[in-house]
């Protein structure tokens, strides 16, 4: 079966990069994946997703239409998508800029990460890596350790130390949730 | 300079200050190519035209194509050869042509407002037997359109873009893997048939990432123009063996010979001979029908027992894909049609194919491009058995907007 993803926001929060690491951590498991990503021309603001599907079959269809999990990180991503998820399906939300939700799914959780990030990172920069932390952990769609890895691969060496202590408070907030 | 790049488009460039830099970076090159990786659609071409011996690349970078570019100004150097960001595209498809003809495997990437400026230098190629490769990541038009929104709206363009007749070589992937393998095949093939080959992608596939283990170099097969055996002074520019492929000297290498835009005899010098230009004509005719069978690829999935076709290229067959599974799991019997070359257009193969189908579906994002060609070929049906899926908002044709149409007529 394919798994579903959907990470989705505005430009410049980097839900590509969450997205291509996400899909490199598959890779490293010997799955099958493809990643994909829509976005405005510019490179700040406006509207951006990416989409990765981990399946261990042919993925045929490369964009996500009836989503596992869905990330939003503004209220327009939410708004937008949130009729997509599947009712079974995960939504994490991130409360510093979705206010309003246009319909109660079953599974969801909410944290202010951007405000986390700044807090506890000292700059919103991470909020990416916190909140993909965050879905791994509470998807289970990789390895922890996969996701390590793959960041390590991706993110250049000066701003390695600083995503993975993202990465790992991500993983701290999802074991601590309490619906 | 281009002279030594023919030599070996393999010989790494030792004028490097720190020999050692360098071979850390080729092996970590190496691995990076050869082990199963996520790799972006473009990354594919660019590699693929590496592995097919590139050897000169002149472009003008455009979203969504840009990274084709953008690998191959950091590949081409390191490996002897050249990448020149031009001024625009005309130059671009210009240059490639001029670096070809002095011997080099040369390459260019672009989207729709670039491809539409080639056009004249795509048909100077073809009418001067020019090997090159147009790689085409289309974007929604007309004009500038939405540079980061798939379409599929050249592909009539990419036959009849150029004025004149002039047959068109059109390769068309529809995965990571398979831009890969055509990005090669393209480059073949524009060697073999001595023509400007236009390979097209789709914007959702050259931004796409998939994992991908590309294959090891000895099991790449790279073709190259036929030199000229004769000596300098027999040498015909022009001249014609059975299959219509002739040898292709390079400037530089002793043989001399004129070329132009202008309708010309085996020499290559203009004429205005109506028995030379029906001669030239009818070889660059026939030099692509006579060898159909060689150009023409295409994929049939699940047509065995099918009742409904769909013929669709492309990224669109994805989403096809994923319908076709859908509707099986219900009992509809339903297969896909997918021509990788999609000009010459595969005339006997889908007539073929089609015979025992009731009826065929064709999605495409454009207003109606391949289902004219489908059209074509089943004339002698019923207007109501050919059903089109058309899309042009930027937006791709999903899964359920096929599967919706199959239940429709099922």
């Amino acid at each position: 079966m394919n798994y579903e993803i959907r990470l989705s926001g505005s430009g410049g929060q980097g839900l590509i990069l969450a997205g291509i690491i996400l899909a490199r951590a598959a890779v490293i498991e010997k799955r099958r994946v493809t990643q994909t990503q829509s976005y405005g021309p510019e490179s700040r603001g406006g509207f951006s997703r990416a989409d990765v599907i981990i399946s261990d079959e042919e993925i045929f269809f490369p964009e996500a239409t009836n989503f596992n999990c869905l990330l939003a990180l503004t209220q327009e991503a939410c708004d937008k998508y949130l009729f997509d998820l599947r009712e079974t399906g995960i939504l994490i939300i991130d409360t510093t800029f979705v206010k309003n939700l246009a319909l109660a799914a079953e599974n969801t959780f909410e944290l202010p990460f951007t405000d986390i990030a700044q807090e506890k990172l000292g700059s919103t920069i991470t909020t990416n890596i916190l909140s993909l932390a965050f879905l791994v952990k509470t998807t289970g769609i990789v390895k922890e350790e996969s996701l390590q890895q793959s960041i390590t691969e991706t993110v250049k060496a000066a701003f390695l130390d600083v995503n993975l202590k993202a990465m790992q408070l991500g993983y701290d907030l999802a074991a601590n949730y309490k619906k | 300079m281009l002279k030594k790049t023919t030599k070996s488009t393999k010989a790494p460039a030792k004028e490097s200050e720190n020999p050692k830099v360098e071979s850390k970076l080729d092996e970590l090159q190496n691995k990076r190519e050869r082990k199963n990786v996520l790799m972006q659609g473009n990354e594919a071409v660019a590699y693929g035209a590496l592995d097919a011996g590139v050897n000169f690349f002149a472009g003008y970078p455009i979203t969504p194509s840009t990274e084709v570019a953008e690998i191959l100004a950091t590949e081409l150097p390191k490996r002897g050869g050249v990448f020149i960001q031009m001024e625009d595209e005309i130059a671009s498809i210009c240059a490639i042509v001029g670096a070809s003809l002095a011997g080099a495997k040369s390459l260019t990437a672009t989207s729709g407002p670039g491809f539409s400026l080639m056009q004249e230098g795509i048909g100077f190629a073809k009418i001067t037997e020019t090997p090159c490769v147009v790689v085409n990541v289309q974007r929604l038009g007309p004009s500038t359109g939405m540079p980061t929104s798939p379409a599929q709206g050249d592909i009539m363009q990419a036959k009849w873009g150029s004025h004149g007749d002039s047959p068109a070589i059109v390769l068309y992937p529809d995965s990571v893997k398979e831009s890969y393998e055509l990005t090669i095949r393209a480059v073949n093939l524009s060697e073999k048939y001595r023509t400007c080959v236009i390979l097209l992608l789709d914007e959702v596939l050259g931004h796409m990432r998939e994992a991908v283990q590309l294959p090891d170099m000895a099991n790449v097969r790279v073709i190259s123009r036929i030199k000229p055996t004769v000596p300098p002074h027999w040498y015909k520019h022009y001249d014609e063996n059975q299959k219509y492929l002739s040898p292709l000297a390079s400037y530089g290498e002793g043989y001399r010979f004129h070329v132009t835009g202008l309708t010309h005899d085996a020499l290559g010098f203009p004429t205005n001979k109506s028995t030379e230009a029906g001669e030239m004509m009818e070889r660059l005719r026939k030099k692509i029908s006579y060898n159909i069978r060689d150009l023409v690829q295409i994929e049939s999935h699940m047509m065995e027992d099918a009742k409904i076709a769909i013929f669709t290229a492309g990224i669109t067959s994805r989403a096809a894909k994923a319908a076709i599974a859908m509707a099986r799991h219900e009992g509809i019997k339903v297969g896909l049609l997918r021509p990788l070359t999609i000009w010459p257009f595969p005339d006997d193969a889908v007539r073929k194919m089609l015979r025992n189908v009731e009826t065929v579906i064709v999605p495409e994002l454009n207003q109606g491009q391949l289902i004219h060609e489908v059209q074509r070929l089943i004339k002698e049906k019923s207007d109501g058995s050919l059903i089109p899926i058309q899309r042009v908002n930027g937006q791709l044709i999903t899964p359920n907007d096929i599967l919706r149409k199959i239940k429709e007529v099922s």
